[in-house]
């Protein structure tokens, strides 16, 4: 049996400050460890704080070359700006994550779409809003698959500082646990 | 863990981390820089790898100092880099040309970023192309190499190095940022099986040596201060002892050498591929980050049956003209897709003028996609152009 070729374009998209690229990272390291081809690149302003910042990610088994993403399979967006700016790219059938603590008006339609609080939900489980990220991941990855659930968690636990390997974890299983709850919420 | 682990092991590694672990892998042990974006993880692994390694870091007080401080370490023995990004590389041409004058092995490696001036410090650029071949003042060639890939960063690194030992100048390793800040799956080589070149030292007696001794190949032996070897160095036209000179006679043999010794050696230095050419009717030339994006419109492409391929300079000076000559002579149309106004574009019409006859050449065209807003070029805009163009 041939192997079946997937090529899955994720976006994580707000502003700088949010962890997007750290978790674009993490991810990438993911997609590494399931032995994929792995591209991750990112774009950001001049500022180390706020501006619009994102992190491609694209995995496949197959040999890509350019590694921008252009259509998404996947868009998280945490700012009404990024969901405004790049949700036109999504795939019909791709999936928008959106952080609604920040995006309050989605205008899509026909798309598989999810919105939580993810950055109130952080802050209010874990007491700060620091781990976002990582429950964002979580989430996006028990509902894609795009990588294995072993391969996050020891790409979490490799990025990290050793102190906050715990609270990490912490942020992964409250996102899986989101991305569970939504199912039957549904 | 051993060599071998690490060397060998499929990683995730970004771009500024593989031309540094080119470049340390080469032999390089001497960094002096002033970081900037987009270059700045390479003077930041250096700071923590050198000295690990025996080497030596400084962070200089400019990049004037960090060019000078290089090709001092380089005339001692060490292989020296320096890593910047545009404004700072607009500062090294002075020294570059001193090291080209004088040469003075040493790489610089330049991250392009948006400019002129500080412009967009964060966002692609190609715009230093011609900066590279032509920033300093003066008539000398240059060797500048252009990956598009990660790995590539780290294989033209150690290219680099090679090359300036092995021609007695200084390399010019140009980036994009985003192959700089870009993540991609890599797999090292063997460290055993990277092919490592130093410069070749005299083997007279100190007293006989000269350090511009004309040679046939047009590379000498290069002696290091504090080996018992007097030599004088000066930016100034100099004699094979390397004292200042006014006469033609020596000035000639001089200019005449910086300039063979890359002219002779075009076989040597010039690298490309070529990728889907062989049956090309529609061909696009393209480096670095655009050749990414051509390389996905190429299999666009084909996929509806069109057949395009892509030629891709991997040394981008000496610029492959003869290659270009023969790959693009019976193609119909050449598309040349830059982050830049067209500094690709002219040189690509310069290399073809004269190949195609008057007849064909009312057919034929050269065509510019271009881009100079921070943004890449993707590949539905050179399908799009293509389309366009018919």
């Amino acid at each position: 049996m041939g192997k079946k070729i997937f090529k899955k374009e994720i976006r994580l998209s707000g502003s700088g400050g949010q962890g997007l690229i750290t978790a674009g990272i993490i991810l990438a390291r993911a997609a590494v460890l399931d032995k994929a081809n792995v591209t991750q690149m990112q774009s950001y302003g001049p500022e180390s704080r706020g501006g619009a910042s994102r992190a491609d990610v694209i995995i496949s088994n197959a040999e890509f070359y350019y590694p921008e993403a252009t259509r998404f399979d996947v868009l998280l967006a945490l700012t009404q700006e990024a969901c405004d700016k790049y949700s036109v790219n999504l795939k019909d059938d791709g999936i928008l994550i959106a952080d609604n603590t920040f995006v309050k008006n989605i205008s899509l339609l026909d798309t598989e779409i999810y919105e939580l609080p993810f950055t109130d939900i952080a802050h209010k489980k874990l007491g700060t809003k620091l781990p976002t990220n990582i429950i964002t991941l979580g989430f996006l990855v028990r509902k894609t698959g795009v990588v294995s659930e072993a391969s996050l968690k020891k790409a979490v636990t490799n990025s990290v500082k050793p102190q906050y390997v715990d609270l990490n974890n912490k942020a992964l299983k409250i996102g899986y646990k989101l991305a569970d709850e939504y199912l039957i919420k549904d | 863990m051993t060599k071998n682990n690490i060397e060998s092991k499929v990683v995730l590694m970004q771009g500024n981390e593989a031309v540094t672990r080119g470049a340390l892998d080469a032999g390089v042990n001497f960094f002096a820089g002033y970081p900037i974006t987009p270059s700045t993880e390479i003077a930041e692994i250096c700071s923590t790898e050198l000295p690990r390694r025996g080497g030596k870091f400084i962070q200089m007080e400019d990049e004037i100092a960090s060019i000078s401080a290089i090709i001092g370490a380089s005339l001692a023995g060490a292989k020296s880099m320096t890593a910047t990004s545009g404004p700072g590389f607009s500062l090294m041409q002075e020294g570059i040309g001193f090291a080209k004058m004088t040469e003075t092995p040493c790489v610089v490696v330049n991250v392009m970023r948006g400019g002129p001036s500080t412009g967009l410090p964060t966002k692609p650029s190609q715009a230093d192309i011609m900066q590279s071949r032509w920033g300093n003042h003066g008539d000398a060639p240059a060797i500048v190499l252009y990956p598009n890939s990660v790995l590539e960063g780290y294989e033209l690194a150690i290219r680099a190095v090679n090359l300036s030992e092995k021609y007695r100048t200084c390399v010019v390793l140009l980036m994009d940022e985003v192959l700089g800040h870009m993540r991609e799956t890599v797999t090292l080589p063997d460290l055993e099986k990277v092919k490592i070149i130093n410069r070749i030292k005299p083997t007279i007696p100190p007293e006989w040596y000269k350090h511009y001794e004309d040679h046939p190949k047009y590379i000498h032996p290069l002696a290091s201060y504090g080996e018992g070897y007097r030599f004088h160095v000066t930016g100034l036209a100099h004699d094979a002892y390397g004292f200042p000179t006014n006469r033609a006679d020596e000035t000639a043999i001089m200019m005449e050498r910086l300039d063979k010794k890359i002219k002779h050696h075009l076989n040597d230095l010039v690298q490309i591929e070529s990728f889907y050419m062989d049956d090309a009717r529609t061909a696009i030339f393209a480096a670095g980050i655009s050749a990414r994006a051509a390389k996905t419109a190429v299999m666009m492409a084909r996929k509806s049956g069109k057949k395009v391929g892509l030629l891709r300079p991997l040394t981008i000076w000496p610029f492959p003209d003869d290659a270009i000559r023969k790959y693009m002579k019976n193609v119909r149309n050449i598309f040349v897709p830059e982050l830049n106004q067209g500094q690709l574009l002219n040189e690509v019409k310069r290399a073809m003028g004269g190949v195609w006859n008057y007849e064909s050449r009312r057919s034929r065209k050269i065509i510019p996609i271009q881009k100079n807003d921070g943004q890449l070029i993707t590949p539905a805009d050179i399908i799009n152009k293509m389309k366009e163009v018919k």
